[in-house]
């Protein structure tokens, strides 16, 4: 059961995350990606994940794809952008992109079919990963990491701050 | 069988409360403001709510042509949803609780924080300026508290040692958490009452300066969908205030689902009456009050918290 829902959710994502591309309409686009957030959540939630599900709707879905669905709707130009955008973008032109991606595809294919096969034969149980337990991995082997994530997060609040701060006269 | 039919029972429930909480409110606005409200319609001017909803529904549903008319009509329906959803992991009483969910504090944070598409897509699908003014204003509002609505909670979560709502209820058999959370508690509030922008911070709504603002462009039963998910909102906020801070169904003599569902009236008649008892902030003042006060009182209450608890240990 867990392996058909599984199935149908990475064919969401993997089709929401396809249809992002060719859309002309900016916010359409966006609204695609969103859906892909949330079947990933889904694919967290059923490999036992359910904090990482949470956090990526939480983080993903609900902050950082609002925050960019707030600009594109800021700088939307209507139906002349629209046109603009299906001058610029023909199906044609994604045709190199399309046959290299599937090349890395098939390569991935390849690798992961051994496994596959392998875990088909033994369904181990489900392995639920509690809150507990990515604190104690965050803030035991992982610190450095959470503490650089930290510093980089410092940075960037100092730099949006700066580009973001009134132009003040300098006194001369 | 009993799984299915409970839910459906709480939803039809929910649904008739919140369409009942529209004629409550203008009733009891009424009478604080010293008029009479809505009372020709049946006893008290109860059969009010079936009056407006023969109304809401015999209307045109229009949708104007210069919309993104996907994404218009989808729009309300994500605030229903997500409201109804998040009634999933309320534990009602011992025995009523729809999912006992072990990150259901998460899931409540994950649900509020999309609600805020069904602001954003109505303001930018509805393609008129006022509607655009007033989703960018939902949308900033509610990114903003949003961010110390989910650090107010996790004070509760250090002392109940759990993100389950069910356990966090019963962590607070000897003491109710807004004793040692009253920040957290007033934090919280105010970020509920910003998410399902009410009154006093109903700015993306604001009538006097924008209009209607994001549901300028809604009529009929569309209209109506985001006036039930406001008041599904409250409910739910009312609810949460109940299961985090003041024991959820526990208190003495009576039953618990009777205690959860008085205390939860309580919270839901007190976000009425500060509907009528504050005036509106300017837009500028809210976004400042948010980050400049309710975000270090937040991260405050969180740093004191956590070191009680290491004490304490």
């Amino acid at each position: 059961m867990i392996a058909v829902l599984f199935y149908i959710a990475a064919a969401v994502a993997l089709l929401s995350a396809v249809l992002t591309v060719p859309r002309h309409n900016a916010v359409h686009a966006l609204l695609y990606l969103v859906i892909t957030m949330l079947a990933i959540s889904l694919i967290f939630f059923l490999l036992g994940a359910a904090f990482a599900a949470a956090l990526q709707i939480i983080v993903y879905a609900g902050a950082i794809m609002v925050l960019f669905v707030f600009v594109t709707m800021m700088l939307h130009q209507g139906e002349l952008s629209i046109r603009q955008e299906a001058q610029l973008y023909r199906p044609s032109q994604s045709f190199g992109a399309i046959v290299l991606s599937i090349v890395l595809l098939l390569e991935t294919l390849y690798l992961l079919a051994p496994v596959l096969i392998e875990q088909q034969a033994t369904a181990s149980a489900l392995n639920v990963i509690g809150a507990k337990q990515i604190g104690l991995q965050l803030f035991g082997p992982y610190l450095l990491l959470v503490e650089i994530a930290a510093l980089l997060l410092l940075t960037a609040l100092i730099g949006a701050f700066h580009i973001a701060r009134r132009h003040q006269e300098i006194p001369t | 069988m009993h799984e299915l039919v409970t839910p459906l029972i709480i939803l039809l429930i929910l649904l008739l409360s919140a369409a009942t909480l529209t004629w409550v409110e203008r009733r009891i606005l009424g009478f604080w403001q010293d008029r009479y409200g809505p009372n020709r319609v049946g006893p008290f001017g109860l059969l009010q709510v079936v009056a407006d909803m023969i109304k809401l529904f015999t209307k045109e549903d229009w949708i104007p042509p210069f919309a993104d008319k996907v994404i218009f009509v989808i729009a309300p329906m994500i605030v229903m949803i997500m409201m109804l959803l998040g009634f999933a992991i309320i534990p009602f009483s011992p025995q009523l609780q729809i999912v006992d969910f072990d990150n259901g504090l998460l899931f409540f944070l994950a649900i509020s924080s999309l609600s805020v598409y069904s602001v954003m897509l109505a303001g930018f699908s509805s393609n008129s300026k006022y509607a655009l003014f007033g989703a960018l204003r939902a949308t900033a509002q509610m990114i903003s508290y949003e961010v110390f609505m989910g650090l107010s909670l996790m004070g509760v979560v250090i002392l109940s040692g759990s993100f389950s709502l069910r356990e966090i209820v019963e962590a607070q058999s000897e003491q109710w958490f807004f004793i040692p959370q009253i920040a957290a508690l007033g934090i919280f509030m105010i970020a509920g009452i910003a998410e399902s922008h009410r009154a006093p911070f109903d700015l993306p709504e604001a009538e006097h300066e924008i209009v209607a603002g994001f549901h300028t462009e809604y009529s009929s039963m569309k209209f109506g969908m985001f006036f039930i998910g406001e008041y599904l909102g409250v409910i739910l906020i009312s609810a949460m205030i109940v299961t985090l801070f003041f024991g959820g169904w526990q208190g003495p003599l009576l039953p618990p689902l009777l205690w959860f569902l008085l205390k939860t009236s309580a919270f839901v008649l007190f976000f009425i009456l500060l509907r009528a008892a504050t005036p509106r902030p300017r837009y500028d003042q809210l976004m400042a009050f948010g980050w400049k006060y309710m975000l270090p009182l937040a991260l405050l209450n969180l740093l004191l918290t956590g070191a009680y608890r290491l004490w304490t240990q």
